[in-house]
């Protein structure tokens, strides 16, 4: 009997220390009024997680008592994250209406807060510098096999592509590819770009897709021009290029004070600059804001 | 009969002469790789990636590294020893002690990922913590405690049965036995899986993306508990120098720093490796000494 | 200290001590739940068979709340133990190499130098592996083979046998030492030379304790994700050669987890790949203790 009671007594004990814990988690709520202050975690697309960083370290130069935090782990993660709550900003390539269902989206505030043209490259031995369309589009559903049939030295065509869930594989299928569907089972799947761009550089024939971001001050790849409009931003501000898609973050409800100001200050003028050297398009430049 | 004693010896010699070769391979492999990873790795850093800033640099991930892996044995270790004990002193043969075997060895072979996603949903999910240095501290310390476990119960089994009988015989009890006892006499050895635990929590990644975060920004002359930028802080989002490496490969930005990461990351193992082995070592040398 | 108070403690730590050991089994038996509940989905939400999950090779979920996808897991099931046995069959040689080098050739150096040097293989994070394979071992494949792409089975064989090299090696050793001294006496004693000795006396006594050795490291190379995955050539195709690229159900699980939708049916399915790896391992365990002699009993 005695051993039972004890028994019970530290089960209610850690059971006790569990419940505290968890309330501490809130306690850094209380704002002054002053200044800024407070927590902000981001979490999501790894596409856009160096462009948040640039801006977080330099909002919070601006304003020292907001701590902010930037995660990467998937456009699916940073969306249900945001919707659980567990972060303030869900960081996602693609809308929350294609990875949440309608309940858990219909809370969630869109931000659009720049824009991300994707580029085909490919490795500098295939000199290729121009295809069409429908080129591209043989290529990755894997009915073009060798680089001579498009102009290129007769060398293996080697697809480097992303996992089907992630969101530049999404954008470039739907806008560079018409919607076909890539040849998984021809095509070597990379978890990220970073790796993605690794792989098109040491690989002979390699030709895949990266957002221009990863290509500034990059010369290892060459990239490619569809239907001789060359992926640059200008040419995704006049229209002319059409495989970009816009960034999104996402709060969950209206954004405190704090995050709205974060927020703002990514869409602000004084950081487009900076912006668009980092490879990343101003959303308010498009001329065009759909397809 | 003369030719096939000569064979044996013949084939004797050529197989020490391939241990030897397999003995050779392995430590050119570790001094080749540890050499690329560690040399590669400073010779390509640049000085300002020493400092503490929020970003460029690796002071506060090696600081955030040391002090996740810290705080997850404070939570490890009490319940790894403690398991440890009863499967050596109170565990009864039979199908409960088996079931726990099972688990142990169940929970050290687990993929870090799985870990990883059930850290989430239960340190954040269910119980509400933020992306926090605790919650990371929690997840890792499942990853660690089979092995304290498991270390702990082999230290005490392997204690020469005097020890237990001569204190029973003088009259003490079985937890004064232990506790007095057993335990002083294996301390070293829980130890050394003390270390080498932490070993394996400096290099997990995949376990603390999830719970962890990457927060870097710390300032150095804040210590409140509670505030997000203070480094003793452990409800506050932390980059370790496994997720730093991480982030930094997977963006393909800035791969110096990526490499000066690697290296300190190997530094920091290899230190810890080879401490739990002088350690060991100096230990069972000193008890050797005892038991004459 | 009066005679109560002083059993009331003894009840107290055995209660404590107790208590320690049911948390690991709550922690295990919890993940479990966790990954049945999880893992369910793909049967009873999207009613997919169990046969098609074990059997198709077409796997082509729909990243949303439609159950119109394919779910077939056989690609990487196969991809995973062609990676993982072939690691195995790498790794294994050497291992044992290594540990007889360390108890029977030189046990001294062994002790001293040799295991701390395989104990710190064992340390090395796999981010590391996984670059040093991109950036080194896929290059020198391309090269010695001459093949256009380097990433491939055996790339990644390669690399994870280097990273479950150090458990084989560790149990292995353990067992081989624990080999009485009686007996190598005996062989010796016959006129045997050491390498008679080690190969007809001292493995055959130590083979349960090898063996565990071994499937220990194929739970470990099961398991094993980043390192994999960035030199095995993900693609969704079942592997052909060992020069062929392929998927494994842990590369298939770390590629897609963090961006499939929540309550998709790809993520139900990849959290049944999770389910299938842990009774995977589960199974090897049971395995293990088959051929040792349990513990302290």
């Amino acid at each position: 009997m005695n051993k039972f009671l004890k028994g019970a007594m530290i089960v209610g004990l850690s059971a006790a220390m569990v419940g505290c814990s968890s309330n501490t988690a809130s306690d850094d709520s209380d704002s002054k009024n002053e200044s800024l202050s407070g927590t902000i975690t981001a979490a999501g697309s790894s596409a856009l997680k160096p462009l948040v960083d640039v801006a977080a370290e330099q909002f919070s130069n601006e304003n020292p008592d907001v701590s902010i935090t930037v995660d990467a782990g998937g456009s699916g993660e940073g969306l249900k994250q945001v919707a659980d709550k567990t972060v303030t900003l869900g960081n996602s390539d693609v809308a929350a209406e294609e990875k949440l269902d309608k309940d858990q989206a219909k809370d969630l505030v869109d931000h659009q807060v720049c824009v991300v043209t994707m580029a085909p490259i490919v490795n500098k031995d295939v000199g290729v510098k121009d295809l069409t369309k429908q080129q591209l589009i043989d290529i990755f559903t894997g009915k073009t096999t060798n680089w001579k049939d498009v102009g290129g030295p007769d060398e293996d065509i080697v697809l480097v592509t992303r996992p089907t869930s992630s969101g530049t594989r999404a954008t470039f299928q739907k806008y560079a590819l018409d919607g076909n569907e890539e040849a998984s089972n021809a095509s070597m799947e990379t978890d990220d770009s970073g790796v993605l761009l690794q792989n098109v550089t040491d690989t002979r024939g390699a030709i895949g897709y990266v957002a221009l971001s990863y290509l500034v001050d990059n010369d290892d790849v060459d990239t490619v021009a569809i239907d001789g409009v060359e992926p640059t931003l200008e040419n995704t501000y006049s229209g002319d290029y059409k495989v970009w898609t816009f960034e999104h973050m996402y709060t969950n409800g209206e954004p405190d004070k704090a995050t709205k100001a974060f927020l703002d200050y990514i869409m602000g003028e004084k950081f487009g600059k900076k912006m668009e050297s980092l490879g990343y398009g101003v959303s308010s430049k498009m001329e065009k804001t759909d397809h | 009969m003369d030719s096939r004693i000569k064979r044996a010896k013949m084939i004797d010699q050529f197989m020490t002469i391939v241990f030897y070769g397999i003995a050779l391979f392995f430590f050119l492999l570790l001094v080749g790789f540890a050499g690329k990873v560690i040399i590669g790795g400073l010779l390509g850093a640049k000085p300002e990636m020493f400092g503490f800033t929020r970003s460029g640099s690796i002071g506060n991930q090696v600081f955030n590294t040391i002090y996740l892996v810290f705080i997850s044995l404070l939570v490890s270790v009490p319940i790894g020893v403690l398991a440890g004990i009863y499967l050596a002193m109170y565990a009864k043969p039979g199908l409960v002690t088996r079931f726990l075997r099972t688990c142990i060895e169940t929970l050290s072979s687990l993929p870090s990922i799985v870990v990883g996603l059930f850290g989430y949903l239960i340190f954040l999910v269910v119980i509400g913590l933020s992306k926090s240095l605790l919650a990371g501290a929690l997840s890792i310390s499942i990853l660690s405690l089979p092995l304290i476990t498991t270390t702990t119960e082999d230290a005490i089994k392997g204690l020469p049965e005097g020890y237990y009988h001569g204190s029973m015989g003088l009259g003490a009890t079985k937890w004064q036995t232990i506790f007095h006892v057993l335990l002083p006499a294996c301390l070293s050895r829980i130890m050394t899986g003390v270390i080498l635990a932490a070993g394996r929590g400096f290099g997990e990644a995949a376990v603390l993306l999830y719970t962890t975060g990457s927060g870097s920004d710390l300032r150095w002359n804040n210590f409140s508990f509670t505030s997000p930028t203070s480094p003793i802080n452990v409800l506050r989002p932390a980059e370790t120098l496994s997720i730093q490496i991480w982030n930094l490969q997977t963006n393909g930005q800035d791969r110096a720093l990526a490499n000066l990461s690697s290296a300190v990351l190997m530094i920091l193992v290899l230190a810890f490796s080879i401490g739990a082995n002088v350690w060991s070592r100096h230990i069972s040398k000193k008890q050797a000494g005892l038991e004459k | 200290m009066s005679r109560k108070s002083m059993f009331c403690k003894e009840y107290f730590w055995q209660i404590l001590v107790t208590i320690g050991g049911l948390l690991v089994i709550f922690v295990t038996l919890l993940i479990g739940a966790f990954l049945v509940y999880k893992g369910s989905d793909t049967f009873f939400k999207f009613h997919h068979t169990l046969g098609e999950f074990l059997g198709s090779a077409n796997w082509a979920p729909m990243d949303n709340a439609s159950s119109k996808g394919h779910v077939g897991a056989l690609i990487f099931i196969v991809g995973s133990l062609c990676v993982c046995g072939l690691a195995l069959l790498i790794a294994t040689p050497f291992a044992l190499g290594s540990s007889i080098f360390m108890t029977e050739i030189s046990p001294k150096f062994g002790e001293k130098f040799y295991r701390p040097m395989v104990e710190i293989f064992a340390g090395i994070p796999s981010v590391v592996y996984g670059w040093v394979g991109l950036t080194v071992l896929i290059p020198f494949l391309k090269k010695v083979f001459d093949l256009q792409v380097g990433h491939s089975v055996l790339a990644a064989s390669l690399v994870l046998s280097i990273m479950i090299f150090p458990s084989i090696t560790s149990v292995a050793s353990d067992a081989i030492r624990a080999v009485s001294k009686e007996t190598r006496m005996a062989a010796y004693g016959l006129g045997s030379t050491r390498w008679q000795t080690i190969y007809r006396v001292v493995i055959p006594a130590a083979l349960p304790g090898v063996i565990s050795g071994i499937v220990l490291g194929l739970a470990r190379a099961f398991g094993e994700a980043l390192a994999v995955a960035m030199v095995i050539g993900q693609t969704t195709a079942l592997p052909k050669s060992i020069f062929s690229t392929s998927k494994t159900l842990t590369t298939e699980i770390a590629a897609q987890m963090g961006n499939a939708m929540e309550g998709g049916e790809m993520k139900a399915a990849l959290w049944t790949m999770a389910l299938l790896l842990f009774l995977i391992s589960l199974l090897f365990i049971t395995i293990i203790h088959k051929f040792s002699k349990p513990k302290g009993e």
